[in-house]
């Protein structure tokens, strides 16, 4: 399959191997675990996109904008929602620029007047060959991933936000690398990007759009992972609190809550309790602060209650 | 096709394609595309990393979280049976040696000299020693010891005998009785209590029981692990296959769900919901156009020099949809019932005027049990004890309590009321008094009939949803995810 691709220049390799693309992600201070390293270095391999779906806030989006600066790439994102459509993902032609251009054309005429009569019908295509033309067009993120020339990143965020009439629009994208403009013809990309797709899974995506991307699933990372991730983030943070920062956080997402903190938020916790200069989290420290955790009220409630009540075995 | 695909070694095609044709027998759906995208990457995957791999295999083949855990045990029990090249907990590789030296050290500290391999080192301890050890191991969270020690007790307790027809679950069951979780948590909360000079603060407590419950958890992955690798090596990998295999979360039946089950499928509930809004809500949105707007289309004749290309049209005022949602809770449907709170709590914090009512024989509203209540738990607990359902012996008739509730709220049902009735119908011989589905039905907008049974059962018995089926606007066989998923794509 790979070898009918009409892409101009096979875009050449850019990992060599998984712990590679991990120690890169590290040094851009992304920590991935063996799945997301693997899944990277197959992304580009395979010249497919990847899905990443997951709970808000475990770093799907950060996971897109770290490869695009650890490979030095130009990330283009297109941040879907409700109503999104073609003229606002693939293209849209200028037709402001395009009138102006009839009604120039119109003043050249009127004062020529008769004698260019004659020759009106090649004008005439003259002209429609002229609007429809690439200064006429307007390009948007997806088509501007598709004809960059430098390295580009392209990030589809928050997908599952689009109507499942409108993921039909980035199917072509997705498994050609090409965009068919029906005036110009199709515009073939002139290096596979590396793409993301982000999704937080408020609906099912469809199959044809699953089918043609690789698949990652960002959890919440295990302890050890997330303080490493807070270690690295927060420079000035002690071994010891990071440690209990991380343990609270595990603990409140074993509880039944409406929303479990996410990863940034256990980083502006971490954060919050550095500058209040705390270096040991009791009970009280975790419950005055709890809100930077969670945002609900009653969340909130049933946590400080947890907290601070010993367990019973 | 496969062909083009590059040079796929010969063993690896065939291995790869049983592995494939056992995910589909899970009831994975793999398309042919995902085939060949995963016999592609793998060839980009170094051979010896056995992890990778599972990963490869995993982004081309599983495109759900949900079908994760079927994955990892087809994945288990697939490539545990084909040689140690392929274990990816490398059985005998290292970890065992590492297994081996920790079990030596453990030896060591019960006097006793450890020799031969894995497991085989314990073989001389003691019921308590082998305890003693497991206790240590969990204190200083030694996962190799773990392990070693799961392995012994499996080969101790289990009673595992070759060609015995009984399920893993036996086994486990009879191995984790022996081990006594229970009595070794609280071990570790003591001797951790012991520790600590002080005595530790409530939030210190509780970090640590959740870090050893945690351990635990482990534990009885490594022996859940290790009980279905002896099945699988005493009845080979396809038969165990078929055994193992779980229905996927999105088949689970509602009314034959484990308390682990329901939890999941209580997550997936919240979701659908917002699903339902939002399917609602944008039809509403194009819905048909309303009458011209003059304004908005002089305004935009001006980008058109004057010319009114574009006639716009206003848009109808979205009603805010109601819903009454009518379920049955009575014992013959207690597990669905529970789901259906959920459901019924889940619908009323995305929609701004949903009404509930319970019945049994007799019927109570429970608006008031899920407005501005966070905790589901609590409502259910509310509505159990407190809602009046109960009129005379406290078996489902379904007639009287339609009958009261037309009577006491029938009225409130307008054109913008969609009720939602839910349960088996199994009406215990009573009058169905139908006729008060057919006057709801020409008041309300829909009426939508759910039933939590299969429907081979319907009409047997003293099930007559045949009788209000026939004034519903539809009838949904609702025993699984995917069936009420199936209702809300339906609706619109």
């Amino acid at each position: 399959m790979t070898d009918t691709k009409p892409i101009a220049g096979q875009t050449e390799a850019r990992f060599t191997d998984i712990p590679s693309v991990r120690d890169a992600l590290q040094s851009v201070d992304y920590l991935a675990d063996e799945g997301i390293a693997g899944i990277v270095y197959l992304a580009d391999r395979l010249g497919k996109p990847v899905l990443i779906e997951g709970p808000a806030g475990t770093g799907k989006t950060e996971l897109a904008k770290s490869v695009a600066r650890m490979t030095g790439a130009r990330l283009i994102r297109l941040q879907c929602y409700e109503g999104l459509d073609e003229s606002k993902a693939l293209y849209e032609w200028n037709y402001k620029k395009q009138l102006l251009r009839i009604q120039a054309h119109r003043v050249v005429e009127s004062e020529a007047d008769g004698a260019a009569a004659a020759g009106d019908g090649a004008t005439w295509q003259g002209i429609e060959e002229d609007i429809f033309s690439d200064d006429f067009l307007l390009t948007r993120p997806l088509l501007e991933a598709i004809r960059a020339t430098d390295p580009v990143v392209l990030l589809i965020d928050e997908v599952d936000r689009v109507e499942v009439e409108t993921e039909a629009l980035l199917l072509e994208l997705l498994s050609e690398y090409q965009v068919s403009i029906p005036e110009l013809g199709t515009v073939v990309a002139n290096q596979i990007p590396l793409v993301f797709l982000t999704s937080n899974n408020t609906r099912e995506l469809s199959e044809a759009l699953k089918r043609r991307c690789l698949y990652l699933h960002l959890d919440y990372p295990d302890l050890e992972r997330e303080k490493q991730i807070v270690l690295t983030r927060i420079p000035d943070i002690g071994d010891h609190l990071a440690d209990q920062i991380v343990r609270i956080v595990r603990s409140l997402r074993a509880l039944e809550l409406k929303k479990h903190p996410s990863v940034s938020e256990t980083l502006d916790w971490a954060r919050t309790l550095v500058l209040l200069g705390i270096e040991n989290i009791g009970a009280e420290e975790a419950t005055s602060t709890l809100h930077i955790l969670l945002k609900y009220q009653s969340d909130i409630t049933k946590a400080a209650k947890e907290l601070s009540v010993a367990p019973n075995h | 096709m496969v062909a083009v695909s590059g040079p796929v070694p010969g063993g690896m095609l065939d291995v790869l394609t049983g592995f494939i044709s056992e995910l589909r027998g899970a009831g994975l759906p793999v398309s042919l595309t995902e085939n060949l995208d995963a016999m592609e990457a793998i060839q980009h995957i170094p051979m010896e990393d056995r992890e990778a791999f599972k990963y490869a295999l995993a982004a081309t083949l599983v495109k759900s979280n949900a079908h994760w855990r079927a994955f990892e045990t087809v994945f288990d029990v697939y490539f545990s049976l084909r040689g140690p090249q392929w274990s990816v907990d490398g059985e005998d590789g290292e970890a065992s040696a590492e297994a081996q030296a920790a079990a030596a050290e453990a030896m060591a500290d019960a006097r006793r000299q450890g020799e031969g391999k894995g497991g085989g080192a314990m073989e001389g301890l003691s019921a308590e020693e082998l305890a003693e050890i497991l206790f240590k191991a969990m204190m200083r969270d030694d996962q190799a010891m773990t392990r070693a020690v799961a392995r012994e007790s499996v080969t101790r307790y289990a009673g595992m005998e070759p060609g015995r027809p009984v399920g893993g679950t036996y086994y486990l069951y009879r191995t984790l009785r022996n081990l006594d979780l229970e009595g070794l948590m609280k071990r570790l909360m003591e001797a951790a209590k012991e520790e600590a000079d002080g005595g530790l603060t409530p939030l210190e407590e509780r970090l640590l029981k959740d870090e050893y419950e945690l351990r635990i958890d482990q534990l009885r992955k490594e022996v859940e692990a290790e009980i279905r690798r002896r099945l699988v090596a005493d009845r080979g990998a396809e038969a165990m296959a078929k055994t193992l295999r779980k229905p996927l979360p999105e088949n689970v039946d509602f009314m034959h769900a484990t308390r682990e089950e329901l939890v999941q499928l209580r997550k997936a509930v919240a979701p659908l919901t917002r699903k339902l809004a939002v399917r609602l809500a944008r039809k509403r949105r194009h819905g048909r156009k309303g009458p011209l707007d003059f304004r908005n289309t002089v305004r935009h004749s001006l980008s058109y020099g004057g010319v009114p290309a574009e006639p716009k049209f206003r848009y109808p005022r979205p009603s805010k949809p109601e819903i009454m949602v009518v379920a049955d809770i009575s014992g013959s449907v207690a597990a669905f019932a529970r789901f259906t709170l959920h459901l019924v709590h889940a619908i009323s914090s995305q929609f701004s005027k949903v009404r509930s009512f319970v019945f049994v024989d007799g019927i109570d509203e429970v608006t008031r049990f899920f407005e501005g209540v966070e905790d589901i738990t609590e409502a259910i607990q509310r509505v159990n004890t407190e809602a009046d359902v109960i009129w005379v012996d406290g078996h489902s008739d379904y007639g009287h309590a339609f009958e009261v509730f037309w009577e006491r709220w029938g009225k409130e049902i307008t054109p913008k009321t969609s009720v939602l009735l839910l349960g088996d119908a199994r009406n215990n011989y009573h009058a169905s008094q139908a006729w008060i589905v057919k006057e709801m039905r020409k008041k309300a907008r829909h009426v939508f009939w759910l039933n939590p049974e299969p429907k081979s059962y319907w009409d047997t018995g003293d099930s007559i949803v045949g009788e209000y089926a026939a004034h519903c606007d539809g009838v949904f066989e609702c025993r699984n995810l995917k069936q009420l998923e199936g209702f809300v794509e339906h609706l619109a």
